[in-house]
């Protein structure tokens, strides 16, 4: 049985625990908000830039020719871009990540469009997710720090423009992005996405009902290649805001969890402590009263 | 009739409201647009884009991005945008400086290009900033 001393030392610990669980909870609940803010600011500028490529794109026309981020080749090497985040204590959310970047890794690596295999390395932000890949053997091309709670656009642009270089040189035939998605507080969900070849945007009715009148300087081809870099950074912007709401809310959870169980704890072990405590002051009784017995 | 105007950046939406005229900086010059202009769509440079509604002015800081003439709107999606009220003009001035310097270290022809940018902003946001010192 352990001694009062020791459950008392227990308890304490236990609730400086609890403490710092709670502060954490309220940290991460105020960088929600924040983090779920910038997402809600992002849609305007990223839903009009579509907008305005699926008019541009059904006035050009769309070949590979005219712009080669259109360029569907034989997929044998591909990168995948994998943000996780550089702090740990988010719950399951960086190993749900990983774990399905591994899966579409080991996937993606014997599909190879029924021509061989495809040779795929990672472009890792975050380090949760550097170090995952790294144990599990899969090579790391570039290692971006991750960008902070406020990510400005320009922060994404050396990322889409090394992606886009390497696309256009030929050193990749594929770019994909991996993230959590931002369900809900409670639900994130893992997401993998193509960036590179760009998607052909699909007509819109109103786009073949007014292209005709629309001018374009200098033309709609020139218009395109200068779109379609600035949809990849959009992608891998809208990407890191995602994964950050996704941080904040796992964390918030698993400490408000943390925070439960230790209250629990303390319950449970303030529990034994009077029960003890209890059975000491018995016992002490019982030593005196006997012992006034034997001298009596 | 006037003209719906919408200034969006990736970060935020800028500026909503109704307006009589907007001159834009193109990349091959000042655009102005006034109610009913034809549909066009164009990319941005560096520069200010003035927005003028019954008599008084304003003017934001632009830096890349595209505009798109709509039948119904104006789009503004610019890389950067500022209100020029949210200029510092002290920053602005060390902002230049800094970029000033670096250029003249600078040897890397991609490095020189993304520099050269960089100044490009600060002149114009510098700029934008003594006019409205200077204008009161």
């Amino acid at each position: 049985m352990p001694s009062l001393k020791d459950i008392r030392g227990r308890i304490g610990s236990v609730r400086n625990i609890a403490q710092i669980t709670r502060a954490m909870e309220m940290v991460a609940a105020s960088r929600m908000k924040r983090a779920q803010d910038s997402i809600l600011a992002a849609r305007p500028y990223a839903d009009e830039l579509e907008a305005t490529l699926e008019r541009v794109a059904s006035a050009a026309n769309l070949t590979e020719e005219i712009d080669p981020l259109l360029a569907n080749r034989p997929v044998k090497r591909a990168a995948i871009i994998v943000i996780t985040t550089d702090r740990g204590l988010a719950g399951s959310l960086n190993a749900n990540a990983t774990r399905s970047v591994l899966r579409w890794v080991t996937e993606r690596a014997s599909s190879g469009n029924g021509d061989g295999s495809v040779e795929i390395e990672a472009i890792t932000v975050g380090r949760k997710g550097r170090d995952a890949l790294r144990r599990a053997g899969v090579p790391i091309a570039a290692h971006f720090p991750p960008l902070g709670d406020r990510p400005s656009f320009g922060d994404v642009t050396p990322i889409a423009r090394l992606v886009t270089e390497d696309f256009l040189s030929g050193k990749y035939d594929e770019i994909d992005i991996a993230y959590s998605s931002f369900v809900s507080t409670l639900a994130q969900k893992p997401e993998i996405d193509t960036l590179l070849p760009v998607a052909r945007p699909e007509l819109g009715e109103e786009g073949e009902r007014t292209n005709d009148e629309y001018l374009f300087e200098p033309s709609p081809e020139a218009v395109l290649s200068r779109l379609l870099p600035h949809y990849v950074a959009i992608g891998i912007y809208r990407a890191v805001l995602e994964n950050n709401a996704s941080e904040q809310s796992a964390r918030m959870i698993a400490m408000r969890n943390s925070t439960d169980n230790a209250n629990e704890l303390i319950d449970d072990l303030t529990l034994v402590y009077n029960k003890t405590r209890q059975a000491t002051i018995t016992r002490e009784m019982i030593e005196i009263a006997s012992g006034a017995e034997a001298l009596g | 009739m006037p003209l719906q105007l919408e200034v969006v950046s990736p970060e935020r939406r800028v500026f909503t409201d109704e307006v009589d005229m907007v001159i834009v900086p193109g990349r091959n010059g000042q655009l102005g647009i006034l109610p009913h202009h034809t549909p066009l769509v164009s990319s941005l440079g560096v520069g200010e884009l003035r927005i003028k509604k019954g008599g008084t002015e304003q003017s934001l800081l632009i830096s890349g991005g595209f505009v798109e003439v709509r039948p119904d709107k104006v789009i503004v999606m610019a890389d950067l945008a500022e209100h020029s009220d949210e200029i510092d003009e002290a920053k602005a001035v060390e902002a230049r400086r800094h970029a000033e310097a670096e250029l003249q270290q600078t040897k890397d022809p991609v490095d020189i290009a993304r520099v050269r940018a960089s100044l490009q902003t600060a002149l114009m946001r510098e700029r934008i900033a003594t006019r409205r010192r200077t204008r009161g």
